[in-house]
């Protein structure tokens, strides 16, 4: 197998950015071959305007024809097998089977939906600082806020019961290390969906309020408990595993930076602006999922026959001089919408407003709460993993 | 049909094509809304000029290319 010393070169990072070679890359060439986790050829590509290109055409670019990863010597998955998996998930259709689902779930999203949240994402977040107040110093900031806050308004939001919060992170967390063997990481994925399709059976019988129940009773004739399974896994996934990850990086950013840390602190009405800033330094999701070219292509100045492989460096591109001037330096005064950290195109982030909403609430909370917030201990990143971020955080103040 | 004044593009959006993201709402408010299925609706077909660059901005981050400037 792929030697595991060093990740793939599409996930290596040098503190917060992306590695060197990663960024010469991009400043070189452009676009180059690498080898994937699963030990086969990619290829990735790093400019700004490329990444968009990608992004913005599903007809060339496709998802759904990315085959579903074995584990090495098993034999390739049966057609019922990959419908099954393929079932609901909106990574891995393309349009126009990707609109039908996305449609489905816009209405929930929408930015007006989103700020009739906002009154309990607020209760959330300071609930959790008033628990982290009442066990004093020091705390972990990613066991005791970052992780628990999306987790609680994911749960709430989709219908997941929150007391099974434990088994599904730990299993969310082994698909998405990649240091594990492919099949611990299968596993696990038939775990989280054995899980979820319990909980739509569930839901089908007595639809609630939240989305799995408009869901159900709105879309519940046109959808399979698969497709909906598949959905849910990916919202409850995708919920946890990235703003959960911006709450604690974003805040070591700031920690790290004292003087964009005056700044937020000084002038909170900058959080938005802030708030884009760190998604784009940060840039937590390395590539997003793998594309499979449906024809030949030009990217920069390659040119890239059908039925290949194509990865997308959200980082790279999002320290890209043409994108941002000097862009390597964090300026939260900045903070332009137009970066690739929610990706683009048809499968850009569904839940980008939702993301947006708690890292708006939970910075200025956190940093209001905490006047004297500074680490207590080094900070544990996780590098094997598809989103980038930290496994723990020690604080105090 | 004619524009309100020289160089003045107008905005075109493809609801057909909208995935409801929501970015040009955040971009633009006084431009750009969203229909409960949460697709874009024009609120201002033809943007003030104080308004045009927002307009630009929302227009190149719409990720899924919905919108368009027409300049007559
Ligand atoms: S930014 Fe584009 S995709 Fe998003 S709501 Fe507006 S028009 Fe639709």
């Amino acid at each position: 197998m792929h030697d595991m010393s060093a990740p793939p070169l599409h996930m290596r990072r040098d503190g917060f950015g992306p590695a060197p070679e990663l960024s010469a890359l991009r400043d070189d060439e452009g676009v180059a071959r690498i080898t994937t986790v699963f030990g086969t050829e990619a290829w990735l590509v790093t400019r700004f305007e490329d990444v968009r290109t990608v992004l913005s055409h599903p007809e060339l670019y496709s998802n759904a024809l990315v085959p579903p990863f074995r584990p090495p010597g098993a034999p390739p998955a049966g057609e019922e097998e990959v419908a099954e998996v393929r079932a609901g998930n909106l990574l891995g259709s393309d349009p126009p089977e990707h609109t039908r689902l996305r449609r489905m779930l816009t209405p929930e999203f929408t930015v007006r939906r989103m700020r009739r949240l906002e009154p309990r994402i607020r209760e959330i977040v300071d609930g959790h600082l008033d628990a982290m107040e009442r066990g004093g110093p020091p705390a972990d900031l990613v066991a005791d806020f970052a992780l628990p806050v999306p987790s609680l308004v994911i749960c709430e939001l989709l219908g997941v019961p929150y007391g099974d919060r434990e088994g599904f992170q730990r299993t969310s967390r082994r698909m998405l290390d990649v240091a594990l063997p492919l099949e611990e990481r299968a596993a696990a994925g038939s775990e989280a969906r054995a899980y979820i399709t319990g909980l739509i059976r569930t839901v089908r019988e007595n639809p609630g309020e939240d989305l799995f129940g408009m869901l159900v009773r709105e879309h519940g004739d046109d959808l399979t408990t698969a497709e909906l399974a598949g959905i849910g896994s990916l919202l409850l996934l995708a919920g946890h595993e990235t703003t959960a990850n911006m709450l604690s990086l974003g805040t070591l950013a700031l920690l790290r930076h004292p003087d964009q840390l005056k700044l937020l602190r000084d002038e909170p009405e900058r959080i938005d602006a802030a708030v884009e800033e760190l998604m784009r330094w940060l840039s937590i999701v390395h590539s997003g999922m793998a594309k499979v070219t449906t024809a030949e292509v030009r990217l920069g100045d390659r040119t890239i026959g059908p039925g290949e492989v194509v990865l997308c460096s959200l980082p790279a591109a999002n320290r890209d001089p043409a994108l941002v001037p000097d862009p390597d330096q964090l300026d939260i005064r900045r903070g332009a919408i137009g970066h690739v950290a929610f990706g683009h195109g048809v499968h850009h982030c569904l839940g980008a407003p939702l993301a947006r909403l708690e890292m708006r609430i939970a910075f200025p909370a956190l940093l209001r709460r905490f006047p004297g917030l500074r680490l207590a201990g080094d900070p544990v990143y996780r590098s094997f993993n598809v989103v980038y971020g930290l496994s723990a955080m020690p604080v105090a103040w | 049909m004619s524009g309100p004044g020289a160089g003045t593009p107008r905005i075109r959006a493809d609801r057909e094509v909208c995935i409801g993201a929501g970015l040009c709402v955040m971009t633009a408010e006084d431009v750009f809304d969203q229909d409960d299925d949460g697709l874009v609706v024009l609120l201002e077909p033809d943007p003030p000029p104080a308004a045009r660059e927002r307009v630009r901005q929302a227009v190149r981050n719409c990720p899924s290319g919905a919108l368009s400037l027409v300049e007559e």
